[in-house]
């Protein structure tokens, strides 16, 4: 293990979080908000120190950099940029408790967007920011914006994939263009672009300022942290509509784009996984409306509401409008759903990935048919083309992993004490990175009432979710640490 | 630029690491999927599956975007057909194809006119011509000629006995009884920059360049034995064996192969009527020693197994033949084998990824390219010649007023009158040739390049 590399790698990313905190202490500067502007200050000054002492002892780090690095890498930067990152909220006294700091911007950068805080107007608007900013950074990766700037692991190196790999939701990750660096270069640009775009249209609706960039940034994430206790609830019907469609917008695989950008129109109209996607919430939406038929007022007002939550939880956003946990059952049941299946491959939400669920069915479609059928040879295809028995043998290793960390999870925080309910959709929530469960973490509630033990449990689940697993898991394993 | 590379053989991986290194947009295209996932992995390259002569494939790959096409797949007719295909599909891309059959390589010329190719490369041929090269200077281990000929650069190891063992650079001049300069020494597998004060130690391999003429004097005065290679030995038929022994015919040297598989032995006869081969085990000592491997002047290993190379080659240096050629197909092992007394060491696919190299840094580069480019000391080094131009900065300036980049050496300059081995006051004008030896990191692909 080259652990010199690491911590180079690990001092370029502190520094780009450094540089990114920097606009949320100008904007306390422009608010005179003193305290805040102290913790931001001083969470520089130890991040500055961080990289210094990193930078000093892996000077001279070799460039061997493999896979192993690569998924190290990502799992320990994550946590160490949680473990810095949480420093403004505990320092400027807004959050007082380290451990829910941590929480909360594990959160963040998770895109989950579940809160400790009971409310959020009283907040400081560098903290709030920040809070939001996080979900922004953590949405595309940092470590893919780092690729983005710095040849990493030497020109010419291709080991730099797998921290794409390990950063990048899906089952089957690729370049877009050769370069490492070209690729990511582009996914952030398509990235700021639509972010720009989810921002004008946000100012066209009369929405301030800053509360646009904010829920621009809360969008472009999949993340979820609102500027009001009510999260999207106050705002007119006309800025929930524009908030509907950016989060379907970045539930998208983000290579859709890139096809559009080349004019590839019909290979992008042909997605299966697009396809899906797209039924999924046209069904859950028909299906919801039909439920709620007498819930709202007037039809137009429960299709606004209802595409709004379907949108928000499919995405693994987690905004919300109104208060989804006094629906009836069978809409909790069918979200419920949504929340495990989640967004697109490559885009920028949680959950199993339509994808990954896609591929799941078909194997799952070919096993029945290879009991019937047992000398006929058969495949799995994708898009009408055959898929890697590779991919689908580390396809259900994900869903048994995934299995496996929900339940022990579900166990674990139990001892809380709090309903069933409450506890494996806080689980769902963390693990896929929505944000509101049901019940005590419905989207009126939060998550300040569980114990520091199920906080851990739950950040641990955020990451895990995040990252797809593996890069986390590694880190417990022993021959990771061993000499090669 | 963009370049595909079709085939992700020896020579294709070979090409991708080379080329991806010096930060070309490189897309990979193979029929086997575990190879490229396997090349994707380790350099920064984009890889498609499938037929690299299929349009669609091609299309893919981005073929109508792309600079320049390179075919290196295991089959002269698909690397053919792929590049037509390209050329069809791009008219402006360039197109170069690996063509190994004997068959074709006659008929090489005319093939690159109809089928629009801009190279055509045939790695057992050069590595042929290479060999050719090294028997008619025996106590050499590699050579490669520049300026037409008239500057070379060798390579030599120091032996126990050898006279420049223990020797300081500054001292060369007289033991060597003419006038050269060390370029570059491998000691221990990495590659040196010495300058004055460094002392030459048993065991390393050094690089000298030297006017052509003045290689038999260093050979005299080093008491290397030279005498006329007449007797050849070749293990194993395959090509290069078979181009090999064309041209050694030429030069009037008598030439034995021996040879496992007995249909290509009579494959071999028939078409080298003046060889002598042998239908036998190569790796069999009792073969060897019956077929008079104790007489012949030279002993070259060119079976299909580098185990099996090494094997005859340490068997023959023991034997007290005077000089061993081995080919060596994987040259990942150099570390391995590097202190193993193997003589010179001649890799096809190297030779033919440096040719193909040579032509991408010139497409790079309209003007001003390397005339010549040959990899030394085992990749850590490359020695190229530049033609001194119009454009070219400090003409006329003596070079101690000339700051070089770090790891770049100008190491020899041809002026029409003659070629001389620079130190302070000499200098170059335009028409000179120069020879620069760099560093493996540092891309140059124009003289400009070198100054700092």
């Amino acid at each position: 293990m080259n652990y010199k590399i690491i911590g180079r790698f690990l001092a370029q990313i502190l520094t780009v979080e450094g540089v990114f905190m920097v606009p949320a202490a100008v904007i306390c500067i422009v608010n005179n908000e003193i305290p805040a502007l102290h913790g931001f200050l001083w969470s520089l000054l130890i991040i500055c120190a961080v990289v210094l002492v990193l930078f000093l002892t892996c000077r001279k780090a070799e460039s061997r950099f493999y896979a192993k690095e690569g998924l190290v890498c990502v799992g320990i930067s994550w946590i160490v940029m949680g473990l810095l990152g949480c420093l403004p909220f505990f320092i400027s006294g807004e959050i007082p408790n380290y451990l829910d700091a941590l929480f909360e911007i594990v959160s963040g950068f998770t895109t989950t967007g579940a809160s400790i805080l009971p409310e959020v107007e009283s907040l400081s608007r560098g903290i709030l920011y920040w809070r939001s900013f996080s979900h922004w950074l953590g949405g595309m990766g940092v470590l893919v914006f780092l690729l983005a700037i710095v040849p990493a692991g030497g020109r010419g190196n291709g080991y730099t994939m797998h921290i794409l790999r390990a950063e990048s939701p899906g089952p089957n990750v690729g370049k877009l263009v050769p370069k490492m660096k070209d690729t990511a270069k582009i996914l952030y640009l398509m990235y700021i672009l639509l972010t720009v775009l989810n921002i004008v249209f946000l100012l066209i609706g009369r929405m301030p300022a800053f509360d646009a960039v904010c829920t621009a940034l809360g969008t472009a994430g999949t993340g979820g942290f609102g500027i009001r206790n009510d999260s999207i609830a106050s705002y007119s019907p006309y800025l929930q509509n524009v908030c509907t469609v950016f989060m379907l917008l970045f539930g998208v695989n983000f290579s859709c784009y890139y096809l559009l950008l080349m004019k590839q129109f019909k290979s992008v109209f042909k997605d299966e996984e697009l396809r899906m996607y797209m039924g999924v919430v046209l069904g859950s939406v028909v299906l919801i409306v039909w439920n709620l038929k007498d819930y709202y007022s007037t039809f137009g007002e429960t299709v606004r509401h209802v595409s709004f939550q379907v949108a928000s939880i499919i995405t693994t956003t987690g905004f919300a409008t109104t208060d989804f946990d006094q629906w009836p059952s069978f809409s909790k049941a069918i979200l419920l759903c949504l929340m495990v299946i989640g967004a697109c491959a490559g885009s920028t939400g949680g959950g199993l990935k339509c994808g990954r669920a896609l591929l799941l069915l078909k194997s799952l479609r070919r096993n029945i048919r290879k009991v019937l059928h047992p000398q006929k040879v058969q495949i799995v295809r994708n898009n009408g083309q055959m898929v890697n028995e590779k991919i689908l043998d580390n396809t259900n290793a994900y869903l048994a992993a995934y299995v496996v960390i929900v339940l022990l999870s579900f166990i674990l925080i139990s001892l809380d004490g709090f309903s069933i309910t409450t506890n494996i959709s806080a689980v769902f929530a963390c693990f896929n990175n929505i944000g509101p469960g049901f019940d005590a973490v419905g989207p009126t509630c939060n998550f300040g009432s569980y114990s520091a033990f199920s906080k851990l449990i739950l950040i641990g689940d955020m990451l895990a979710g995040r990252l797809e697993i593996f890069p986390i898991l590694i880190l417990f394993s022993r021959s990771t640490w061993i000499r090669r | 630029m963009k370049i595909l590379i079709a085939g992700d053989g020896k020579v294709g991986a070979l090409l991708t690491q080379v080329l991806s290194m010096e930060g070309y947009d490189i897309t990979l295209i193979d029929s086997k999927q575990t190879v490229l996932e396997n090349s994707v992995e380790r350099f920064d390259v984009m890889a498609i599956q499938g037929n690299c002569a299929s349009m669609e494939i091609l299309e893919q790959a981005g073929v109508m975007d792309a600079d320049l096409m390179i075919a290196a797949t295991s089959a002269d007719e698909i690397n053919l057909l792929s590049c037509l295909t390209a050329h069809g599909m791009n008219p402006n891309i360039h197109t170069i194809a690996r063509i190994r059959n004997p068959e074709y390589s006659n008929q090489i010329y005319k093939m690159r006119e109809r089928f629009a190719l801009s190279l055509a490369v045939n790695p057992e041929k050069q590595a042929a011509v290479e060999i050719e090269h090294l028997l008619k200077f025996p106590g050499f281990l590699k050579r490669d000629t520049f300026a037409k000929g008239r500057v070379e650069i060798v390579e030599l190891r120091i032996g126990s006995e050898s006279k420049l063992k223990d020797v300081a650079l500054n001292d060369l001049d007289t033991t060597a009884g003419c006038k050269v300069l060390v370029c570059v020494v491998l000691r221990k597998g990495q590659a040196i920059a010495p300058d004055g004060n460094f002392v030459l130690r048993e065991g390393d391999r050094i690089f000298v360049t030297a006017p052509t003429d003045n290689m038999t004097i260093l050979l005299k005065s080093l008491g290397v034995i030279t005498h006329k290679v007449k007797r050849v030995m070749i293990c194993g038929g395959g090509r290069v064996s078979y181009y090999l022994a064309q041209r050694l015919k030429k030069s009037g040297i008598m030439v034995q192969i021996i040879e496992q598989n007995y249909d290509k032995c009579l494959e071999l006869t028939n078409k080298l009527p003046y060889a002598c081969v042998v239908h036998g085990d190569a790796s069999s000592q009792a073969l060897l020693d019956s077929e008079g491997i104790k007489d012949c002047d030279a002993l070259i290993t060119m079976t299909g197994m580098d185990e099996q190379n090494i094997i005859i080659s340490l068997y023959g240096n023991n034997c007290g033949v005077p000089q061993v050629i081995t080919k060596i197909g994987h040259l990942d092992n150099t570390q391995i084998i590097e202190n193993l007394p193997l003589g010179s060491i001649i890799s096809p696919k190297e030779l033919c990824a440096s040719a193909i190299v040579r032509y991408v840094r010139a497409m790079h580069n309209q003007t001003g390219a390397a005339i010549t480019l040959h990899t030394i000391a085992d990749g850590h080094a490359e020695a190229l010649e530049f033609l001194v131009e119009k454009n070219t900065r400090y003409c006329g300036v003596p070079l101690k007023d000339v700051q070089v980049k770090k790891n770049v050496l100008i190491a020899c300059i041809s002026h029409r009158s003659g070629t001389e081995i620079p130190n302070g006051e000499s200098s170059f004008n335009i028409g000179d040739t120069v020879v620069v030896v760099s560093g493996r990191e540092e891309v140059l692909y124009q003289l400009n390049d070198i100054f700092v």
